[in-house]
């Protein structure tokens, strides 16, 4: 019998179950990879040719150069070792997030100082046949 | 006897780590978040604890996808801080208590916990922060930490009910040392984010605030909280709640709300605050 999946009907959101572990392993070991110094400079120094180290796909490869998150997500990519890239980048955390929503950086600090977003009308894709 | 004499719960957004390193904590923006910690410093300087129990998650620092335990127990001597991509935190090593967490080990493995056992380890931010903000910026970190960590990065995260009776294993494992010692459980992470996605930055303030009023009397009716309702009610990352009562069935019936403390935002996060001292 196929496992409930509650979650699969959250808009923008993407969790990371186990078909996203097996689509994004390479990727996310990639990003684990720049934990270490020595390995960010390497990076710096030619993403591409550091990227053709790790057996990821060119759409995967492509979402790196492009610090293209969401597609990194949509791939596999896991935000906690996604942020390894942002972190070697030395942008900040909602930097990083806000690059997938509606939002510049700053209009996404707006948007939290004033309370963040609110869950109202973003619980289920299909809000009107969820209710009650 | 070793005893749980009180917990704390709080956030452990990774940003309030470098507000402290770079000592920003009494600017006018930080300000209202840290001087909700003011109580809790002067507390805790006067509890003293000999051992603090920290339940966090690791952030893949310690774990990467090769591994991933649900729940998992540091027994090591001691335990750096990690790189998490810009650098270790300027922060004191970890000094582990590898006596009463191999008890911890046998204890609550023969309560039927499967314990995953770790003896090398470096921490990050989801056990350094918690630890800045309730002792600020010492030489040397004033208690022994044994870290318990959760796995709620890859879903699913072990179930409320699962953490909420790890919780009480673990008051029964310390309860069943012989060495006097004055025990804390700290719960971790939370509460509403959302990292990713469109619906990144959602916050829930009145979900979480019903989470913090049920959480000295309820906490078996938040036990039945699902994984997809954090997330969908907090935020992907606001599930890291769920940790928080693993602390709460450690200080056992009897625990009392002492401080609370909520702030919105910090970074993407809402930060939630609790202390509870227990009989």
């Amino acid at each position: 019998m196929a496992l409930d999946k509650p979650y699969k009907n959250i808009p923008g959101t993407t969790v990371f179950d186990g078909a996203q572990a097996r689509k994004g392993f390479q990727l996310n070991q990639f990003c684990m990879s720049l934990m270490k110094e020595e390995n960010r400079q390497a990076f710096k120094a030619d993403e591409s040719a550091y990227l053709d180290k790790w057996p990821i796909s060119s759409e995967q490869k492509q979402a790196v150069l492009d610090r293209n998150y969401s597609k990194m997500i949509e791939l596999g990519g896991n935000i906690y070792y996604l942020l390894k890239i942002s972190a070697t980048d030395g942008i900040s955390v909602a930097a990083a997030v806000s690059t997938m929503t509606e939002h510049g950086v700053d209009e996404y600090m707006a948007m939290m100082k004033q309370g963040g977003r609110s869950p109202e009308g973003v619980r289920f894709i299909d809000e009107k046949n969820s209710k009650g | 006897m070793a005893k749980v004499t009180a917990g704390i719960t709080t956030s452990h957004v990774p940003l309030l780590g470098r507000i402290v390193d770079t000592k920003q904590t009494q600017t006018e923006e930080w300000s209202p978040v840290f001087s909700g910690y003011e109580f809790t410093k002067k507390w805790i300087a006067e509890e003293k604890p000999d051992v603090v129990i920290l339940v966090y998650n690791d952030h893949a620092s310690a774990f990467d996808m090769k591994l991933i335990p649900t729940f998992a127990i540091g027994c090591a001597e001691e335990f750096p801080p990690a790189d998490e991509g810009f650098g270790a935190r300027p922060v004191p090593n970890v000094i582990g208590h590898p006596d009463l967490a191999w008890h911890i080990v046998q204890s609550v493995i023969e309560q039927d916990f499967d314990l995953t056992i770790v003896n090398e380890m470096a921490v990050d931010h989801g056990l350094t922060v918690p630890l800045s903000m309730c002792f600020g910026q010492p030489d040397a970190w004033p208690c022994k930490v044994i870290p318990v960590m959760v796995n709620t990065v890859v879903y699913p995260a072990p179930s409320g009910r699962r953490c909420l009776a790890l919780g009480k294993a673990l008051r029964k494992a310390v309860e069943s040392f012989d060495e006097n010692l004055n025990v804390q459980v700290w719960g971790t992470g939370g509460m509403s984010h959302q990292l990713i996605g469109e619906r990144a930055g959602i916050i829930n303030r009145e979900w979480d605030t019903r989470f913090l009023d049920k959480f000295e009397k309820d906490y078996e009716e938040l036990a039945q909280i699902p994984q997809s309702e954090y997330i969908r009610e907090t935020g992907t990352e606001g599930s890291e709640t769920v940790m928080w009562l693993i602390m709460r069935g450690a200080l056992g019936e009897n625990a009392r709300e002492i401080h609370r403390h909520y702030h919105i935002p910090v970074s993407n996060t809402a930060l939630g605050h609790l202390v509870y001292t227990c009989d």
